[in-house]
């Protein structure tokens, strides 16, 4: 039923909650206070997700980010030189702009996603850029082909 | 912005204090920062967007992404309600790593 990529543990709340996914599509979403993903929403996160080695949940597309911490994203990834990345504009359709906080379960946007795995929001970026984890973390993953002449001062 | 805290900003502290026993708690509210963005249309709260530095021996042995998944897990329902908390900036460091 799950594909792979659910089998890492950053998502199992999504794994563990059938019922709340059931339920989705009838209950409002306010019911109890809880919100429920919707069967569309987490289909397309999932399809997303799936065909995309890299992609960004975001505010605004990469070309055209609408809010800081997204932007802040964009530019760590193209500064390592992702060239073509993946958005998800989460500012055109409600169903995944809260969806995917409970997929992910995590509370902002944006969200990045590699090989299918959540990797953080804007400030592991940042930290991880920091620290020289994203640019390990791209080439072992294959997004960046590792290049011979660039030595890392690291 | 120097005006005194507001009602999320205490529960903030509150909550971090408790959970955390922090050696350092910075929060600042930078909410009037992103007043103007897209995003924040119609919502007239100004405790929107808060910039949280804890330190924490709690956090030794947690990796970057745990920490801030628990730090959240704090605030679910703040996060999660309209007018809530739009969005936290997180640094979060043990003693040691803090020193460096």
């Amino acid at each position: 039923m799950f594909r792979q990529i659910l089998q890492n543990g950053t998502l199992r709340t999504a794994v563990q909650r059938p019922l709340a996914q059931r339920l989705g599509a009838t209950l409002p979403q306010s019911f109890l206070g809880a919100r429920f993903i919707t069967d569309r929403a987490k289909s397309i996160i999932e399809e997303a997700v799936k065909d995309n080695d890299l992609i960004v949940f975001m505010k605004g597309t990469p070309d055209e980010p609408m809010c800081g911490f997204s932007r802040a994203v964009v530019q760590i990834l193209q500064m390592h030189g992702v060239d073509e990345l993946v958005g998800v504009d989460c500012l055109q359709d409600p169903e995944i702009r809260e969806g995917i906080k409970e997929y992910t379960d995590w509370p902002t946007i944006p969200q990045v996603y590699v090989k299918g795995e959540f990797i953080g929001g804007c400030d592991v970026m940042v930290q991880m850029h920091q620290s020289g984890e994203l640019h390990e973390l791209l080439i072992k993953e294959g997004i960046l082909k590792a290049d011979p002449d660039a030595k890392r001062e690291e | 912005m120097t005006t005194a805290p507001g009602p999320l900003e205490q529960l903030i502290r509150q909550r971090i204090e408790a959970a955390y026993a922090p050696t350092v708690l910075e929060i600042e509210n930078e909410s009037h920062k992103h007043r103007h963005h897209a995003p924040m249309q119609g919502v007239t709260s100004t405790e929107t967007h808060f910039k949280i530095k804890v330190v924490s021996s709690q956090f030794a042995g947690q990796r970057l992404l745990q920490r801030q998944r628990s730090i959240y897990s704090l605030f679910k329902h703040e996060m999660a309600m309209d007018g809530g908390i739009h969005a936290m900036a997180l640094v979060t460091r043990t003693p040691e790593e803090e020193q460096k």
